[in-house]
């Protein structure tokens, strides 16, 4: 199959992914409303919101990484860090809005490393970001220890027991902010064509003058200071700073961003269908826990649905892949010259 | 000089009466177009057992697409082609190879990890009983190749890291494992060295002494006539010579492929202006060293040389793609960032890579993005792309340089070669920049296109941008530049105005002749 008529399959089937979140969607809310009497309710929009929140906001950076063909699996150690890190400065009386801003510091210093690894150094990002997984946990738990810090101002607290307003919990209402301006830059900026571009042919994308090298390395910094923040939201949240916050959640990032469309190979997606992604995902996991599915079963369909929507996107791709293997891998048409 | 069409083909037969009368191939009137651009209009051509025969022509010629037909890729619109006199359909690569014809390209893809034995045998490996390959009768064969082919070429070393010469080799022992016939060599000498060149003669002899027919194709006329004993040349999709290479001169055949006098640019430019980019002794380690020149506002200076001599290097490293170790480029009396390509767009470079595909486009994106990729900054408003507007930007410079296309949605990858090539100069006219630097502008693009394009460059020149051409094509940079400077194993060897540019001058600098008028 021509080149051309990939190109065809692929646009016409993210058209189609998209429009098939819509239908999981509609599909997993009749769902829950079958099987449980209390799911279409305002409790359902609350704790869906309060348990999807940190994975909601760190799918954000982490669409924009994956769109340039990166990937960054530190997002929930630093999470974690920036959780200990909050934690350890108010302990050490620098204030709550002390503490926010340390935490966040050391967020952009953490993503900067990341970001200096991979963009500067050319290193691996998978590589990479599994490196600084382990480092960020180790120095959280440095911090920490097995301590628990408690004790911040009641008002914050009630981020993790009141809705901001209309029922919708404080982080993920944060997520659809932050949506709306992801969106805005990655659909109606140059910077987010570039990405884009940078995703799909990282050379070509040079050629025309992208700073494919400083696009990365922001990408990185922004990753962690959110990341960092999401660390902040997490302890007032919970009303407690911990080390261990948000530990192996990197998954669940990577797997609501494949699902709601971003090609892991960079270049492909959009922002609305991660969030339709985050609220399907959302939605389900207070779906299956009104009606008592084991986390374990959870799992496997989340498992299903993740595969799913890596192959329905590249349907014709897969065929191609599947079928004829061999002819990919015959000689170019074309060795230079003439028509 | 005598032009004929295809049917002097059979004309030729009766001199050449050392050849059986029924060709092995035949290839007789066919035609091709893609879109509204025919590539091939009327093609014969006609091979004999035992005959290496040359085709010729410039690029764009139809050459390659009708290389692209005889190994299956395309199908002849109309017109027939034969073997040992029966029609066939070439409908697939398969049936080609089962046809008994055999491509070897320029550049072929192998297996880096494989053995060269088998890459020879990819995909229909020999197995013993049980299913287990039989790697002794692979060698064994390979072996018996290869002698017979009189090359020294281990089959047991890994195909990582072989020539191009050798890597073809490995190619033609493939083909005569499939006992192929008919083997079809798409220009394999561009990147051969001279003993290179002169081990594929030796091959080809051995080839020929079998009764295989060899289709041998080169824009190099003395291997033309050293190698092959009929010639067919192609000009504008037709086959308009068909002679024994014997009965022509290399004067008549390269009137047969240019068809004209190579007509000079008739209107004369606006005066040359001052200086806008000056190049100072720009040196990368293992590419090219001391490099100076200077390019001045509404002027249109070549760069010549032989592939590989370094001139996309220095073109890359003035724009800013790799850095150079030493030297400095200035644009318009302003030191430039080296290692930036931003930062030569902002002082108005603009480049035009060799590799379109790679470099140029981005090949999955939509057309419109293409063109806006590098000049996004034009159509935002406030920080946002103003969406109509870019719309309508880039179809204003889609209509300007006339390209075929369907929707500006459409993924790049629709449109022809050349179209492609339009969108990428589109992508960079529409920064006005002072100093454009196109590498091999033309290549694989089909005739008409390639006059757009020079028409194009010399309407800049006369706007005042400055031009820089790098061209592997003599006639294109004999047609458009106002000197020629003929790089080398990467040195400016010779500087040669266009009075006193020829195709021999050009070729007497970039091959080492001439070497004591260095500029």
């Amino acid at each position: 199959m021509s080149s051309e008529s990939r190109g065809r399959v692929r646009a016409r089937g993210l058209v189609r992914w998209e429009s098939a979140l819509v239908v999981i969607l509609i599909a997993v809310v009749l769902f829950g409303v079958a099987e449980s009497s209390t799911f279409w309710s305002t409790t359902t929009i609350f704790f869906g919101g309060l348990d999807i929140g940190q994975v909601a906001i760190m799918a954000l950076p982490m669409t924009m990484i994956i769109l340039t063909g990166e990937i960054d699996l530190s997002v929930a150690s630093m999470l974690g860090l920036g959780c200990a890190v909050f934690g350890y400065a108010f302990e050490h009386h620098t204030g709550v809005v002390g503490a926010m801003l340390i935490a966040l510091a050391v967020g952009a210093i953490g993503g900067a490393l990341n970001g200096f690894l991979v963009a500067r150094v050319g290193l691996p990002s998978i590589a990479v970001t599994i490196g600084t997984l382990t480092m960020f946990r180790g120095i959280a738990e440095i911090l920490l220890g097995q301590s628990e810090v408690s004790g911040f101002p009641p008002s914050l607290e009630q981020i993790g027991i009141a809705p901001i307003f209309l029922h919708l919990a404080y982080p993920f209402f944060f997520f659809l902010v932050l949506a709306a301006i992801y969106g805005v830059v990655v659909h109606r900026t140059a910077f987010g064509r570039s990405l884009y571009a940078i995703g799909l042919n990282t050379e070509a994308a040079f050629f025309a003058g992208i700073r494919v090298r400083r696009t990365k390395f922001l990408l990185y910094v922004v990753s962690g200071v959110i990341c960092a923040a999401t660390g902040i939201i997490y302890s007032l949240q919970a009303a407690s700073a911990i080390y261990t916050a948000g530990t192996g959640l990197e998954l669940n990032v990577v797997a609501v961003v494949l699902f709601g469309g971003i090609s892991i190979f960079g270049g492909r997606g959009s922002v609305i269908g991660v969030v339709l992604s985050v609220i399907i995902v959302g939605l389900t996991e207070v779906a299956f826990t009104t009606i008592n599915i084991s986390s374990q079963e959870q799992q496997v369909i989340f498992g299903g649905l993740l595969l799913l929507s890596v192959v329905v996107p590249n349907v014709g791709e897969v065929r191609n892949r599947i079928r004829g293997r061999v002819r990919r891998a015959a000689p170019p048409v074309s060795a230079g010259g003439g028509l | 000089m005598q032009v004929s069409d295809g049917r002097s083909a059979d004309g030729t037969k009766e001199q050449q009466t050392e050849f059986d009368a029924e060709p092995i191939l035949g290839v007789s009137h066919v035609t091709k177009s893609f879109g509204a651009v025919a590539a091939i209009s009327d093609a014969s051509i006609s091979l004999h057992r035992g005959e290496a025969h040359g085709l010729v022509g410039e690029n764009g010629a139809g050459k390659s697409t009708l290389v692209k037909m005889l190994a299956g890729v395309h199908q002849p619109d109309s017109g027939q082609i034969t073997i040992d006199g029966v029609p066939v359909t070439l409908g697939s690569p398969a049936a080609a190879r089962d046809a008994g014809i055999a491509v070897i390209y320029q550049e072929p893809t192998m297996f880096p990890d494989l053995s060269v034995a088998e890459n020879v045998f990819m995909g229909r490996m020999p197995r013993q009983s049980g299913g287990r390959l039989d790697r002794d009768s692979m060698r064994r064969q390979v072996i018996t190749v290869l002698e017979m082919l009189d090359v020294r070429l281990d089959p047991d070393r890994a195909a990582r890291g072989l020539s191009i010469a050798d890597q073809q080799i490995a190619e033609i022992a493939k083909a005569l494992t499939l006992d192929a016939r008919v083997l079809v060599m798409d220009e394999p000498t561009a990147a051969l060295s001279a003993a290179e060149v002169e081990r594929l003669a030796r091959v080809i002899e051995t080839l020929r002494a079998r009764d295989a027919a060899v289709l041998f194709i080169s824009h190099r006329l003395d291997e033309i006539f050293n190698i092959c004993q009929r010639v067919t040349v192609m000009r504008d999709g037709r086959s308009v010579l068909a002679r024994p290479a014997g009965d022509l001169t290399s004067d008549e055949l390269v009137r047969a492929m240019v068809g004209r006098d190579v007509e000079h640019r008739q209107l004369t430019r606006g005066a040359i202006g001052d200086v806008v980019l000056s190049v100072d002794r720009l040196t990368q380690e293992g590419n090219f060293v001391d490099i100076s020149f200077e390019l001045r506002a509404g002027e249109i200076v070549g760069l010549g040389g032989l592939v590989g001599a370094g001139r996309t290097e220095i073109a890359q490293a003035i724009f800013g793609i790799e850095r150079y170790d030493a030297g400095s480029v200035t644009v318009a009396g302003q030191p430039l960032k080296k290692g930036s390509p931003s930062a030569a767009m902002q002082a108005g470079i603009a480049l035009v890579p060799e590799d379109r595909r790679q470099h140029g486009l981005v090949m999955d994106e939509s057309i419109e993005r293409n063109v806006l990729l590098a000049s996004l900054a034009s159509v935002t408003r406030r920080g946002l792309i103003a969406g109509e507007l870019a719309r309508e930007t880039s179809k204003t410079w889609l209509d300007r340089l006339q390209v075929k296309y369907g929707r500006l949605s459409d993924p790049v990858t629709t449109l022809s070669g050349g179209n492609q090539q339009k969108v990428v100069l589109a992508k960079w006219l529409r920064r006005n920049p002072r100093v454009i630097i196109v590498d091999e502008p033309t290549r694989g693009i089909d005739v008409g296109t390639k006059a757009e394009v020079h028409r194009l460059l010399e309407e800049l020149a006369e706007q005042g941008v400055a031009v820089l051409v790098i061209s592997s094509e003599l006639p294109e940079l004999l047609l458009l530049a106002d000197r020629i400077l003929v790089i080398r194993e990467g040195r400016l060897v010779r500087e040669i105005p266009r009075a006193a540019a020829s195709e021999e001058s050009v070729i007497a600098a970039a091959a080492g002749a001439y070497t004591e008028q260095a500029a």
